[in-house]
């Protein structure tokens, strides 16, 4: 029996460094490649050794899929493709493509430049990483070779994220990546058809929470930025370039708006100008509104956010500052937030995760005196806020996704084990179908049960439709019959005779005669006549003839009549039969045996 | 299958095809040269036009190449192939009683909606004070002067469309995927293929699992703005329907941007104004492309080029979004992330200004000398019939052609006479007679249907051969009207085998390598898919009081049995009738085998080459048993 192996490298029964491995139909997937935020140590990059002990992964992998840009998804893939080595093809969308060098760059900054790290790989490693990538559009089957393809469509979670169903054969298998269902201010909701895959393998961040909570907490956010700003206080907002930054800039540009405040947004220039380029180039990524409006109002050409100089930090007044990097671990933003910290009426929102070390950390957790180089200490009056505004499927949406893909089976990754089991438990009572959740290193093995496909005759089904006649009977199930040629590869199934055709055999009629003593005190021709009528009253639906030449035919089935020359009552019938119709024949010849009924006229 | 087709014209091809019951319409083209019949529409009133001899002012009718061959109601699918080639989607999709659904690709719906926007927009701000119809009636049209008594069927002409039906038309469209498969009814899957002409041009594989049939549609081979064309998708198609060529088989596009470049420059240094009549999509994006690496050189940056359009900023906007649509050079350019186009620095250095019309900013920002880009091309409307009458009488201003699809000396008739100059250099980038043999050389389908036009060399050059289409097997041409049986022969039919049934099939070797297995099963057949399951097994009969009766009911029939084949070897046959306890047997040789006498039993058995006669009178168990004995030699089929 065929079967289906998952195994999770990273985001078994856990959030981070996503890494998926598939073999289906005898080939080999890696779904995304991502890196733990939280490790600092080997733990940040899933276990590549489990696929092979001895060097390169390219004889072990068909093909590695990257569903979006975030680096617990993406992370891992330079250190994957260059340092253990992988020379297959890798498939992203456009967008992923297009962003996902920038942020694994930042990260290598940060993680290289600043901490000193060694070991980790190099900007020409990025580069010699993204050569490999071919890009995916949504909706292309791409043939990754004879018979595996895949097929990418639309997530939502971020710009360019994207879903795969991955097929070989008639086996199946969709991996969402994280995926949101209800459309945002910037994405549209995720769709896929009903496409009944063997497993569906979905991300589970938000098993448990049902209501929409992003729309709670982006209130949250402005109401917080709002009650600064009309303090007359100054809001810190440390970001990454592309993402989340595009995302909030949306949000207060569009509340700014509403609201008709005045006071300054700025974003801090360089790469984060160059970053809204990117949602104006792809905007067929965004959601509908956005798309249609864009020649007269495009959404990323912002209004209120104006470029940032750094004299502007000490302007008197409230303000709202967008800087990079994310983590206050260096650079503008840092800046920044040395010149505010001492001044309670400011804030600081952190959007994101931050990195053990750094001093986006330190103040997360709660860090009021900073030390700085130089044995200075700053001391922390600002608020701080920390707010994630990932959007990711409630366990609603993951129902929603499951009633419309209809999978076999499910698989849970990317969430935490109690809440997986949660949901497993919701999943299993709603759909009847089994769910699993592998933990890193644990394989969930899915025997599928794939239907033949054969090539029939025209002729041959034709022929049954017709005597099926033009609307299907549910009583009545039409049988068919005929033979099925397997040679080298093709499977064709024709009618008996063509068979003996097609592969050059004679046919070989094997008959049978038998001769019946029968008592019957009539002439010959009534008889037949008596036989022919008491056949007609047992053989009910069966084709009966009497022919002129003295003979009666049921099915193919001969009967004659003699009467021997000593004793005209003793009549002799002849049966002769077809091994075709060998059941009717023998069942004819023992019926006979026993005479027929006096009552016959 | 059948292909009906509906539009003579090669370039803007309408065909309908049918294929395992449904019906195909492959793109719909709109002929528009009828309106060379008409009088350009000014947009301020002209007293020259306006006193014209023998010409009736009215206007905006348009020819549609449709005839009723066929119910239009009756379509399933329309495949758009490019935005050139779905202009007359209303007059389809609208009062026809279609109820099926459009499929595009994202850039030519979003296009093709600018260009139709863009022609009703040139015909509804000059509304005509009336217009008239009985012209169009046989009898009338006979007395009319001209070329008109000589049009055939102007009874199709049809007026333009609303941009009420164009939505509605439009709204039909369901959006598709270069390689994307969309299945039809289960019976057909079809798929676009990048053809490289334009921003989301494609061809279409129409195919069931044993049959194919590409239509390739206006393709090109140069390397322009467009993703480059998928060739190998087209190999193993039974048949090809190839339209779609190049209009101007002997000018090379290269030659004639060259020709374009100079000929701008030469007019903008002489102080003359350049006017380029063209649509707001498509070869404009590489006219302006050229433009940008030619302005600095030519010594040109202080000229104003003008694109006036109702539709001309959306276009520029449209064509930079669609990075996934364009070539590699372009792509690469959107992960800088610049835009991908260079229009748009033109753009933003002020050298390209676009308008909507000529009312309004332009008229105060316009300055001379300048170049123009706007339509329509047939000079019939739109803005560039203004420019027509303002710049006509200067023979220090040009007029250059660059679409090809009317002829241009009748488009400039109604404006004769003329001092400015006039140069043609169309530009077409569809595929030439050489590229398409190579083509075909490459993708080897089993036949090709094309146009007619394409078997014989231009009327104008009958001598050029190679103009044309020459094959082995001739291609079958078609014309408009014509209903072609395409040469196609179904024998084969994809079904399934549920697991359940195709583990009690039980194969036996017949050949070294080639097994058989008799098969009895139900067919379900449900959207067009077949699928074999095992017959019900049925339900147990309940032991009735009438249990010895049994016998009188005939017996139920499950399954037939197999046809037998081979033959009965003599020796080893009597050898197991032996084993059998049968041992008296009298052999006797007749002329096509033997005769077997079973003595104590009373019972011949005639065996021959291919057949086997059991006579066994009274004895039920020893005719079963041979049965089975003789059936041990055989196969079964």
């Amino acid at each position: 029996m065929p079967e289906i192996n998952v195994t999770p490298l990273g985001a078994g029964q856990d959030v981070g460094r996503s890494c998926i491995l598939v073999s289906i139909g005898g080939k080999n997937i890696m779904l995304d490649c991502g890196m733990h935020m939280g490790y600092n140590d080997d733990r940040r990059f899933p276990d590549f050794s489990y696929i092979t002990q001895n060097g390169r992964l390219t004889d072990f992998l068909d093909c590695v899929i990257i569903s979006h840009f975030h680096l617990d998804h993406c992370g891992a893939l330079p250190y994957m493709s260059e340092m253990v080595g992988y020379d297959g093809p890798i498939y992203m969308t456009h967008p992923t493509k297009a962003i996902c060098p920038i942020l694994l760059e930042d990260f290598r900054k940060i993680t290289v430049d600043k901490k000193g790290e060694t070991n980790f790989f190099t900007s020409q490693m990025i580069k010699d990483c993204m050569k490999k990538v071919v890009p995916l559009n949504l909706h292309q089957t791409v043939q990754v070779d004879d018979e595996l393809e895949i097929k990418a469509y639309y997530a939502g979670h971020v710009l360019g994220a994207a879903m795969v169903h991955i097929k070989v054969g008639s086996e199946s298998v969709v991996y969402t990546g994280d995926y949101n269902m209800t459309p945002d201010r910037h994405l549209g909701a995720a769709w896929i058809d009903k496409c009944r895959p063997d497993i569906l393998i979905s991300e589970s961040t938000y098993a448990t929470t049902i209501r929409d909570s992003k729309r709670c907490r982006e209130r949250d956010f402005l109401k917080k930025v709002h009650e600064t700003i009309e303090r007359g206080g100054k809001v810190l907002i440390p970001v990454f370039a592309l993402g989340r930054a595009q995302e909030l800039c949306i949000l207060l540009e569009t509340f700014w708006e509403r609201m008709n405040l005045k006071a300054p947004i700025y974003f801090s220039t360089g790469l984060t100008e160059k970053a809204n380029h990117y949602y104006k180039l792809f905007i067929t990524w965004t959601n509908q509104k956005i798309r249609k409006t864009f020649v007269q109002r495009n959404m990323f050409e912002f209004k209120h956010i104006k470029a940032f100089d750094r004299s502007y930090a000490d302007n008197p007044g409230p303000m709202v500052v967008f800087a990079t990097p994310g983590m206050l671990h260096a650079g503008q933003s840092l800046q920044i937030f040395k010149k505010w910290a001492g001044n309670e009426k400011n804030m600081v929102i952190m959007p994101g995760y931050c990195v053990q070390g750094t001093i986006g950390h330190k103040i997360l957790n709660g860090q009021r005196k900073l030390e700085m180089e130089g044995r200075a200490t700053l001391d922390v009056k600002l608020q701080v806020e920390y707010m994630s505004f990932s959007a990711h499927a409630d366990a609603k949406g993951i129902m929603q996704l499951i009633r419309m893909a209809e999978p076999r089976n499910m698989l849970l990754v990317h969430g935490e084990a109690v809440k997986m089991e949660f949901l497993k438990g919701k999943i299993e009572q709603e759909f009847s179908i089994d769910c699993y959740m592998p933990a890193n290193g644990e394989t969930a093995t899915v025997t599928t049960n794939p239907s033949v496909p054969v090539d029939i005759s025209l002729n041959l089904l034709k022929r049954e439709m017709a005597l099926g006649g033009p609307l299907p009977d549910p009583k009545k199930p039409r049988t068919m019959h005929g033979t099925l040629i397997m040679k080298e590869n093709s499977l064709k199934l024709v009618s008996s005779e063509q068979a003996l055709k097609e592969l050059g055999l004679n046919e070989h009629q094997l008959r049978f005669t038998c001769r019946v003593q029968l008592q019957d005190p009539h002439s010959d021709p009534d008889t037949l006549h008596r036989i022919y009528t008491h056949l007609k009253s047992v053989l009910k639906g069966y084709t009966i003839q009497h022919l002129p030449d003295g003979t009666v035919m049921v099915e193919s089935i001969v009967i004659k009549v003699s009467s021997s020359a000593e004793d005209t009552n003793a009549k002799v019938l002849l049966l002769s039969w077809s091994y075709q119709d060998e059941d009717l024949g023998s069942f004819l010849s023992t019926l006979l045996k026993k005479g027929l009924p006096s009552g016959l006229c | 299958m059948k292909l009906y087709c509906l539009s003579g014209h090669p370039t803007l091809p309408c065909n309908v095809l049918k294929f395992k019951s449904t019906t195909i319409m492959l793109d719909c083209g709109l002929d528009t040269t009828s309106v060379l019949n008409f009088l350009p529409l000014p947009l301020v009133h002209s007293p020259r036009l306006s006193k014209l001899p023998g010409w009736i002012s009215k206007d905006g009718t348009i020819n549609l190449e449709k005839r009723e061959l066929l119910d239009l109601s009756t379509i399933d699918v329309i495949l758009i192939s490019n935005y050139h080639c779905m202009m007359a989607l209303p007059y389809i999709t609208e009062h026809t009683g279609f109820t099926g659904t459009v499929y595009a690709t994202e850039p030519t719906l979003q296009i093709g909606r600018l260009l139709m926007e863009e022609v009703v927009n040139f015909m509804e701000r000059v509304p005509k004070a009336q217009s008239a119809t009985c012209w169009k009636n046989k009898e009338i049209q006979r007395m009319l002067p001209g070329p008109l008594k000589d049009s055939v069927d102007v009874w199709t002409w049809k007026r333009c469309y609303s941009m009420h039906e164009v939505n509605s038309a439009l709204s039909k469209v369901q959006l598709v995927g270069y390689s994307q498969k969309v299945e039809l009814f289960g019976a057909v899957q079809v798929s676009p293929l990048s053809s490289g002409y334009s921003l989301g041009s494609s061809n279409w594989i129409i195919q069931s699992h044993h049959e194919k049939v590409s239509y390739v549609s206006g393709s090109s081979l140069l390397t322009t703005h467009p993703q480059p064309m998928d060739q190998s998708s087209l190999k193993n198609s039974d048949v090809l329907i190839l339209t779609g060529l190049t209009q101007m088989p002997t000018a090379n596009p290269d030659g004639m941007l060259g020709e374009f470049c100079s000929n701008l420059a030469m007019t903008i240094r002489a102080g003359g104004n350049v006017l380029v009549p063209c649509y707001s999509s498509g070869v404009i994006y590489d006219l302006l492309e050229c433009l940008y690496q030619f302005i600095e050189s030519a010594s040109l940056g202080t000229t104003p080029f003008y694109f006036i359009s109702p539709v001309a900023n959306s276009s520029l906007e449209f064509s930079q979004i669609f990075a996934e649509w364009l070539c590699h050079n372009k792509q690469t350019k959107v992960y800088l992330p610049e835009p991908p186009f260079p229009h748009a620095e033109l753009i933003q250095t002020n050298k390209l200004k676009h308008y909507p019309s000529i009312h309004g900013d332009f008229s105060s920002e316009f300055r001379q000398p300048c170049v123009v880009f706007t339509g329509h091309p047939s000079l019939r409307f739109g803005d560039v019939v203004h420019f027509m009458e303002l710049w006509g009488k200067s023979s220090l201003n040009t007029i250059i052609f660059t679409e090809p699809d009317f002829s241009y000396l009748d488009a400039l008739a109604p404006y004769q006479p003329l001092a400015m100059k006039c140069v043609y250099c169309p530009i077409d980038t569809r595929l030439n007679f050489h590229q398409v043999s190579k083509l075909l050389k490459e993708v080897q389908p089993l036949h090709v249907v094309c146009p007619e036009q394409y078997t014989q060399p231009p009327l104008t050059q009958s001598h050029r051969s190679d103009l044309m289409l020459e094959l082995q097997p001739p291609p079958m041409p078609y014309r408009r009207c014509s209903v072609l049986n395409l040469p196609f022969r179904r024998r084969y039919e994809r079904v399934y085998i549920l697991p359940e049934l195709a583990n009690s099939l039980v194969p036996s070797e017949i050949k070294p390598g080639v097994s058989v297995a008799t098969v009895s099963a139900v067919v379900h057949s449900k959207d067009n898919k077949h699928t074999l399951q095992s017959v019900p097994k049925p339900p147990p009969v309940a032991p009735s009081k009438k249990r010895k009766r049994v016998m009188d009911e005939p017996p139920v029939v499950l399954a037939p049995k197999p046809l037998l084949s081979g033959a009965v070897p003599l020796e080893a046959f009597l050898a197991t009738l032996q084993k059998h306890g049968i041992t008296e047997v009298k052999v006797e040789e007749t002329a096509d085998g033997h005769i077997l006498h079973l003595q104590a039993e009373d019972t011949l058995i005639q065996l021959e080459e291919d057949g086997t006669h059991i006579v066994c009178d009274n004895n039920e168990p020893l005719r079963t048993t041979l049965r089975d004995l003789v059936l041990r030699f055989l196969q079964k089929l």
